[in-house]
């Protein structure tokens, strides 16, 4: 009975669409990118291709706009009641997908989610204490501790309907030890610019736009549909666009830019990203893991860090490895993050002799020898660059050697404190210096911050830019930190990585720093 | 069985190199003891020997639990899956067989002919070229210089009942061309340079001689008797290859976006997704082993020798 009804279904929604297709002039837009979402639920998986495909379909209180500007979204401002208490008054009028209003009960149920065990999305908010309901259209926020940055660490918390997750059994998020796929992992329900009308993980999704949504007379988009395949091979991707199978690709590979800059009727658009890819050096460890310096640990040394710093020529990485398609860094956070200037980003220079020098005078004139870990899946070019390094590192004697491995072996050996010297690529999310330091700088046994340096000075900075509210005191102290940071050398700052999106000329879909498209700012060519 | 427990097990093995699943699962964001949590609730810290014995133990009752990347039942997504790369591997194989065969027994007859050596040529191409050359050399002429065939994807796929095909669209028709030739053409040349070989020796045989004298057409020696004498070798390689095209199909649906089996198994790899591994591996054993008592039984069919030397030893030994 089900087989047959599904036949009937296809078969209808065959006809259907035969009907449909010649008589609506439909703004469709079709595009691809490597890789899907994870899935649709928004608080099981913190990654930005999860957060680009929930924010189609969900909205938060705080969005970040194609500026990368926090704009008042589901709420409509806020209020400090005291140093922790934040009083934020919502939209009215907003409606979900299907038909129920929007109200304070969602707001205080969707962060509760977040926050519970299985949601991967605990740690971003994790100061937030409690969250109270004062009217249909206003909540408090209740932090443990002062927090200046709740607003941005809200931008990724989405507002899902209480009705809806209550009856389908969705209240928290898919645990993965569990043995059932929950309902919220395929279907969706928002209050966002686009509804989901079909989900086939890894093959195709399809969103359609929502024409009671509330920011139409703000946003007035004219895309009417959205088809997205995700197409993992490179090459077959860049041949659907020339195709004109597909409208837009959001992750062209470096090599075919020119091809398709030189195609007529395709466009490439391009922004710094919000990442920064590094070296970190581990200087706390008495002696290096794989080295042939015993006793002592040559990273140790700033004399030695600044000597490998100004032995990388960063604009030979830029032209031969990045094809152009890269902005050098003088620190390890790119230009969207609150606290960079680009006083701070000028870089050392690249001056062979300098180095040398340093190098002598710390005792190593014939260099040394160490092993550079180095992923080669996660970053544009990320073994490339590498190996540009190690020839690099060469001419001034250190002799370095190259492990290239898949990030999921990569990444633990950072974490585990199993590797002297390793590249890693830094994204933003709340768009805060404190985000970087929290995570990069602040000395930790375990975790991102592989380099094993410690300043208690800076530790305490950081602990006192967390939760201080007087803005202007705050900037004074992040900005101590970067020039810290930046004179002691604890990092060697490589670029800002460079996104660049393709698609044909009918669309204009602004580029964002934070690779997530923006769907809403789309216009069409008649 | 044992089989599938020496791979199962070995793939077990395996899985302690490609790396840690949970930082795949969780955000940067999360702290280690998050990291911890996470991991002792998928029993990720038990020893070896204990996450071995409680797959296994599921995997007996089809349970093969829930994927690490999309958070779905492992046997649904299989199921979802497998009839793509079937669909696929069908259409190469018939594809390999129906143009294999008779170029083979073509080009074996006639060896010295010019169309025979261009045939042979041509078949060298099939043989040295790497798989995703020869598909995105395809979707480079048919899909952006042509503009006629699809570069990615399955095209329309009808529901019948829990199979999903696309034989019963054009678009999905249209879909299957360029992916099918692409993984028929390596074993294409295997079954036409094999069927060759085999033909040129039997027609060397005195038994074919014996049948010219007699006066029979050539119809009747050449796929009578002489092309029956082959098939003995032919089928335990096509056999054998259908195993290997669900395995070679890995590279081909990676190219094309086919959305099969092989591209669930790559995107589990880069993810660490264990579970879908695991399913993925016991399954191509499964269907592996199922092939080759397959071709086992065909032998009989096709060989009489292989059933009298049978009774006769078994006579032997009474």
């Amino acid at each position: 009975m089900k087989t047959r009804n599904q036949i009937l279904t296809a078969l209808m929604m065959g006809c259907a669409a035969l009907a449909i297709t010649p008589a609506s002039a439909k703004n469709t837009i079709r595009w691809a990118s490597q890789g899907d979402a994870l899935t649709s639920d928004p608080h099981a998986a913190n990654e930005s291709p999860t957060h680009s495909a929930s924010r189609k379909v969900y909205d938060v209180l705080y969005y970040n706009n194609k500026n990368m500007k926090l704009t008042p979204w589901l709420a409509t401002g806020f209020k400090l009641k005291d140093s922790t208490t934040w009083e934020f008054s919502l939209r009215k009028g907003v409606k979900f997908h299907d038909g129920t209003p929007f109200t304070a009960e969602d707001v205080k149920f969707s962060i509760e989610r977040a926050q519970s065990p299985t949601s991967d999305l605990k740690g971003d908010i994790s100061s937030i204490k409690e969250v109270k309901i004062i009217g249909p259209h206003t909540v408090q926020i209740i932090t443990k501790e002062p927090n200046p940055i709740l607003t941005n660490q809200l931008t990724n918390v989405f507002i899902m309907s209480k009705a809806w997750s209550e009856k389908n059994k969705v209240t928290k998020p898919q645990d993965r030890a569990g043995k059932e796929e929950t309902y919220a992992v395929r279907h969706a329900m928002g209050t966002g610019p686009f509804k989901l009308k079909l989900r086939e993980p890894d093959i195709k999704t399809v969103l359609v736009k929502n024409t009671e949504w509330w920011g139409l007379k703000d946003y007035p988009h004219e895309v009417d549909e959205i088809i997205y395949t995700p197409i993992a091979n490179p090459a077959t991707r860049v041949a659907a666009l020339l195709s004109g199978e597909l409208d837009f690709i959001l992750d062209p590979p470096l090599q075919d830019l020119n091809r398709i800059k030189n195609t007529p009727g395709l466009q490439l658009k391009q922004t710094a990203q919000v990442r920064t890819i590094f070296l970190g050096m581990n200087q706390g460890r008495p002696e290096l893991l794989a080295s042939n310096v015993k006793g002592k640990n040559p990273l140790a040394d700033q004399r030695v860090r600044q000597a490998m710093y100004q032995a990388i020529n960063i604009d030979a990485i830029k032209k031969k490895v990045m094809r152009g398609y890269s902005v050098p860094a003088g620190i390890i956070t790119p230009p969207a993050v609150h606290g960079y200037t680009e006083e701070l980003n000028k870089r050392r220079p690249y001056d062979l002799a300098a180095s040398k020098k340093l190098l002598a005078a710390a005792g190593y004139p014939d260099g040394f020898s160490i092993q550079l870990d180095c992923p080669n899946n996660r970053y544009i070019n990320d073994e490339g660059i590498c190996q540009a390094v190690v020839g690099m590192l060469g001419k001034i004697g250190i002799k370095v050697s190259l492990s290239a491995i898949p990030k999921t072996i990569h990444f633990p050996k950072i974490k585990n404190r199993e590797t002297d010297f390793y590249m890693l690529g830094w994204g933003v999310s709340t768009l805060d210096s404190h985000y970087v330091f929290n995570y990069l700088v602040k000395s930790a046994d375990k975790g991102w911050n592989g380099t094993g340096f410690k300043d208690d000075a800076i530790n305490d900075l950081i602990g006192k830019i967390e939760k201080e509210v007087d803005f202007p005191k705050r900037d004074a102290m992040i900005a101590m930190v970067w020039k810290k940071m930046k004179n002691n050398v604890n990092y060697l700052p490589l670029h800002h990585q460079v996104i660049v999106w393709a698609m044909n000329d009918k669309i204009d879909v602004p580029i964002v720093a934070d690779d997530g498209v923006r769907f809403i700012y789309t216009k069409f060519k008649k | 069985m044992a089989v599938m427990v020496v791979v199962a097990f070995v793939a077990f093995l395996m899985f302690n190199f490609v790396g840690d699943p949970v930082d795949n699962m969780v955000g940067q964001e999360a702290s280690y003891a998050d990291r911890e949590a996470m991991r002792d609730r998928l029993g990720l810290n038990d020893p070896f020997l204990v996450q071995f014995t409680r797959f296994a133990g599921n995997a007996v009752q089809g349970e093969f639990g829930i994927s690490y990347r999309l958070q779905r039942p492992v046997a649904d997504l299989i199921s979802e899956r497998m009839p793509a790369t079937l669909e696929l591997v069908m259409a190469s194989a018939i594809l390999a067989i129906l143009i294999g065969i008779p170029l083979g027994v073509y080009t074996g007859i006639r060896r010295d002919a010019l169309s025979s050596r261009l045939v042979l040529m041509f078949s060298l191409v099939g043989v040295s070229l790497p798989t995703f050359v020869i598909g995105i050399l395809l979707i480079y002429v048919f899909a952006v210089i042509l503009g006629v065939l699809p570069s990615f994807g399955r095209g329309e796929a009808v529901q019948l009942g829990w199979w999903s095909t696309g034989f019963l669209t054009v678009s999905g028709w249209k879909a299957i061309i360029l992916p099918s030739i692409t993984l028929a053409l390596f074993q294409m040349t295997l079954i036409l340079r094999l069927v060759r070989s085999e033909m040129l020796e039997v027609m060397r045989t005195d038994y074919i001689k014996f049948a010219r004298a007699r006066g029979l057409s050539d119809r009747t020696i050449n796929f009578g008797h002489a092309f029956k004498n082959t098939l003995v070798p032919v089928i335990t390689i096509i056999g054998l290859n259908v195993g290997s095209l669900i395995a070679f199909s890995i590279i081909t649906e990676t190219v094309f976006q086919w959305p099969g089996m092989g591209f669930l198994f790559i995107q589990a790899v880069g993810f660490a997704d264990v579970p879908v591994m695991a399913a993925y591996l016991v399954l191509v054993a499964l269907v592996f082993v199922g092939i080759n008592l397959l071709v086992d039984i065909l032998y009989f069919v096709v060989d009489p020798r292989l059933r009298v030397d049978r009774s006769v030893a078994m006579g032997g030994d009474e």
